[in-house]
């Protein structure tokens, strides 16, 4: 049985050992190099620009500014195409631009044949520009008679309202409490540890070869077609093994580019690989929201509306934004299904960096808010906060307001006992006093989370495999699947190797992705491989599984309904432990026979029309330092139910990360940008807060496995719910050590001491 | 300007002419050792961490000409015969890699630790300071921490 087994990776070997070739891990004769020019304002235009010094500099191949682009706007959000002309992506872009949107805007190109000559032509670039004021605050950005940062838009980028499960006003009528909270989080970055990077050349005069650091090779793929007016068929795009992702290379960043690049040069092969500084503004961001929100509730301590007003901040262009705050507040209603749900949400361009996807999309920024208002609705009444939310969070047999579907697996509230225990949240609460008064404060915090697995039945959810029978009887595994560090190859290998009937080892996945070959799916995104393409992968293995018995059963003159594979042999069904020949056996015959066979394979594509919905918590118990504003985690426990754990090395490899990032978004990280200048202070790894190994304590990650009926191996997501509920469990944790409540996203000592001296505590 | 630098990388002798402006990571990258990764370039991220005499270093901070006559290594040459370090192994056992590209720098910077602590009792807290200048955003360090405690305990 290779599901629920910690198997180690298979690409760990190559991981290890630095044999695993990343996109800047190949190069090729006469590679040139590209570089942008950024603009150095954060709102305006660019009057002139002057690039003839620039192109007389020797080794310099070309220069291009938004002149010589294509002048078709494309959008680059890293979603299936839909056929719904009312859910299309926002087509905002060009490949440069001469409307300064971002401190940091493409407006020009240059390409040489080394990055020191590429800079020197960046210098020699003159450009004058008109300034506007930057808009970086909702209050500027909407204000009155204030420039559109795109045309059209009242810089808007799309409303949302949707009111599930009741009637809101009479709802509110009835409850006995009505309280509210306002709450922000702040603009984070990926910082994946590989920069956005990638090449392009051509194979003739029109095939385009791409290969890039992308969590979706297929998407891309279109992308660039559409970017550059051409058909898909005849753009490749190559993934190799990826440096993380987080959701940043969920975006068609520099695909397009490059692409437009080789095609303007003679089809030479061109690098455009980003520095850090420059991905750090020049990619994507988390959207910083701000949200207000509004909890109903009874004496007893039942929830009863949850009414939300969030504002989203996507930045210069919209990228994710028109989707990020509905599918928040979509994923994250799992939580207290039984309560009316409300939500107004606004996306608003400012002159910042793009936002776009970035783990759990939406639902750590909605939760924050709803676990901080829920600790206050505990409070009120009274309760527990963990027994309040054992009162109202979802149970199995609820069902979505917003869909009327029934949940079909929860194990929220298995997640929070067993949390709580590992905590050992009541011995604490007992023995811990009620108030405290000294410097150092201790205190207990709990967060619930729920999430999805995949987009369905917003977007379409396509994947496939194929699987061949190789001459030795091991498989090798093509999927469009991308694996991106999350472990997905490893889960695929598995399923195979279960389903199939043959060893773990047995299973060859073809890691790295390239479009002309590899089947379709859509990519590493919404915590889908798994769930979506797992369902893919079943599928084609019982496909090889049938192929391969039926050719034993002609080798064998076996009635196939007597055998199976076991073990890579085929076996008797009823007595397994009779083996009638090795599938290794089989493959050579179906090889190499000259009267019969031919290489035994199997290929699948599917639509998954189903989503599981995830649910777990985040338990702290933290120390908080008055005089110094610091907070030190002591203990914290990330408690999960994503069905039936596939690899449990794996899943709690993912919490572990998951939480860092957390913990991370709560305590220290935050992209800064000042408003009057929109000039961003901390764009390196020094400035911005990534957590280190020092900042992180030891993490606890467990696991309540239900069986999810919608797949075949039971299981649900565990990719990015990780990363949603340890903020506000941590913001919770503050609160009861000192009974202040910080309502803001990262939670530093600078941030901190503002509630401390306004509450009194300092 | 060129010059000859002459070292040893994962115990083979080198002898490389080299513009004296480049780095160790660039000049170690071109040379075929692409575990040496950058992450930044400017030594926050200690992906490119090599053991310049058993030293953990960041190569993009360290120009070429500084190795001559120095003993380099690189996770290249940590596996030998087709089995992994010590180090290696645990890294994959306590569930230590995913996305892979922090990993060949923590190795090394991990190896060089358990190598100056051999025989010694030490402290997650010690083990955290001898990792600091390492990110890795996929793990948590959760592993990596509890990979090189085994490597220590392992020692003993």
């Amino acid at each position: 049985m290779a599901v629920g087994k910690s198997v180690q990776r298979v690409d760990g070997v190559a991981k290890v050992t630095g044999k695993a070739r990343y996109a800047d891990d190949f190069t090729m004769p006469g590679m040139r190099v590209a570089k942008y020019l950024r603009s150095t304002i954060a709102h305006g235009r660019v009057l002139t620009i002057d690039t003839s010094k620039a192109r007389a500099l020797p080794g310099v191949d070309g220069v291009f500014t938004y002149q010589d682009i294509p002048k078709k706007k494309f959008a680059t959000a890293g979603h299936p195409f839909s056929m719904d002309p009312g859910h299309v992506d926002v087509a905002d872009r060009l490949l440069l631009t001469d409307y300064v949107r971002y401190m940091g805007d493409e407006i020009a190109i240059v390409v040489a044949d080394s990055d020191l000559t590429a800079s020197k032509a960046l210098s020699l670039i003159d450009v004058e520009y008109e300034s506007f004021q930057p808009l970086v605050n909702r209050e500027d950005i909407l204000g009155d008679d204030v420039p559109e940062i795109h045309k059209g838009t009242g810089n808007v980028v799309k409303t949302h309202s949707f009111v599930a499960g009741g009637n809101l006003e009479e709802v509110k009528e009835e409850c006995d409490h009505l309280i509210e909270g306002r709450y922000k989080t702040q603009i984070m970055q990926h910082c994946h540890l590989e920069n956005h990077t990638a090449y392009a050349y051509m194979d003739d005069h029109q095939r385009i070869v791409i290969v890039s650091s992308t969590q979706i090779p297929h998407i891309a793929r279109r992308i660039v077609a559409e970017a550059l007016d051409m058909d898909a068929g005849l753009v490749r795009v190559v993934k190799p093994f990826i440096g993380g992702g987080f959701g940043n290379k969920q975006d068609v960043i520099l695909e397009p580019m490059v692409a437009f690049l080789t095609k303007n040069l003679e089809g030479i092969p061109v690098r455009l690989k980003l520095d850090r500084e420059g991905g750090m503004i020049g990619t994507r961001v988390r959207h910083p929201f701000d949200v207000k929100v509004q909890v109903g509730l009874d004496k007893d301590g039942t929830i009863k509306l949850i009414d939300f007003d969030a504002l989203s901040n996507t930045g210069a262009y919209a990228s994710h934004g028109h989707s990020i705050v509905s599918a928040g507040a979509a994923k994250t209603h799992y939580m207290y299904p039984r309560a009316v749900y409300s939500c107004k949400a606004k996306t608003i361009y400012g002159n910042i960096p793009s936002a776009g996807a970035m783990r759990a999309y939406g639902s750590p920024q909605m939760t924050f808010a709803i676990e901080a208002i829920m600790e206050e609705a505990a409070r009120l009444v009274g309760m527990d906060s963990v027994e309040f939310r054992l009162k109202n969070g979802a149970r199995p047999g609820d069902k979505s307001q917003i869909t009327k579907k029934p949940i079909m697996t929860c194990g929220l509230l298995d997640t929070i006992r067993k949390g709580r225990e590992l905590i050992d949240w009541k011995r604490k609460r007992k023995e811990w006093p009620k108030i405290q008064t000294g410097q150092l404060r201790r205190g207990l915090g709990i967060a619930i989370f729920s999430y999805g697995s995949g987009t369905y039945p917003v977007c379409v959810e396509p994947a496939s495999a194929r699987l061949i029978l190789n001459q030795d009887g091991s498989v090798h595994l093509q999927i469009g699947a991308t694996e991106i560090g999350q472990g997905s190859d490893t889960a695929f290998a598995q399923m195979t190797a279960e389903t199939v009937g043959i060893s773990f080892d047995k299973v060859h996945v073809v890691s790295a992705q390239d479009t002309d070959v590899t089947p379709f799916d859509t990519g590493a995104y919404a915590s889908r491989q798994t769930y979506v393409t797992g369902q893919a992968v079943m599928r084609t293995a019982e496909q090889l599984k049938t192929r391969i018995l039926d050719y034993a059963s002609i080798i064998t003159g076996l009635d196939v309904e007597l055998i199976t594979i076991a073990d890579d042999n085929i076996v008797i069904a009823e007595t397994p432990e009779i083996a009638v020949m090795s599938v290794r056996d089989v493959a050579v015959d179906a090889y190499y026979d000259k009267n019969r066979g031919g290489q035994i394979t199997a290929e699948v594509s599917y639509k998954a029309r189903n989503n599981a919905h995830v649910f777990g918590c985040t338990f702290v118990d933290l120390s908080v330092d008055i005089p110094l504003c610091k907070v030190t985690i002591n203990e914290i426990y990330n408690v999960h139910d994503c069905g039936v754990v596939i690899n449990p090395l794996g899943a709690e490899g993912q919490v572990h990360g998951g939480m860092a990032m957390g913990i991370g978004a709560a305590l220290f990280e935050e992209l800064m940008v000042d408003s009057d200048s929109g000039r961003i202070y901390n764009n390196n790894l020094l400035d911005y807060k990534v957590p280190t190994i020092m900042d992180i304590p030891d993490l606890g990650a467990a696991f309540v496995e239900t069986h999810e009926p919608s797949h075949p191996y039971g299981a649900k997501s565990v990719g990015e719910a990780p990363v949603i509920s340890p903020a506000p469990a941590i913001r919770n944790g503050i609160l009861d050590a000192t009974g202040v409540a910080v309502n803001e996203l990262p939670m530093t000592p600078k941030s901190i001491f503002k509630y401390f001296k306004k509450a009194g505590l300092l | 300007m060129n010059r000859n630098i002459s070292c040893t990388v994962n115990s083979k002798s080198m002898t490389w002419q080299i513009d004296i402006r480049m780095s160790l990571a660039d000049v170690l990258r071109e040379h075929g050792y692409t575990s040496v990764k950058e992450g930044c370039g400017v030594g926050e991220c200690g992906a490119c961490a090599v053991l310049i005499d058993d030293v953990a270093v960041d190569s993009c901070l360290y120009l070429a000409v500084w190795a001559d006559g120095c003993n380099i290594r690189t996770t290249e040459g940590e596996s030998k015969e087709g089995k992994l370090s010590p180090v290696q192994q645990a890294y994959l056992e306590t569930g230590s890699v995913q996305c892979g590209f922090c990993t060949p720098g923590l190795v090394m910077a991990s190896t060089s630790f358990v190598e100056q602590h051999k025989g010694q009792k030490v402290s997650r807290e010690q083990i955290r300071k001898g990792l600091a200048g390492n990110l890795c955003r996929c793990t948590g360090y959760d592993g990596v921490v509890r990979a090189v405690e085994q490597c220590i305990d392992a020692e003993e």
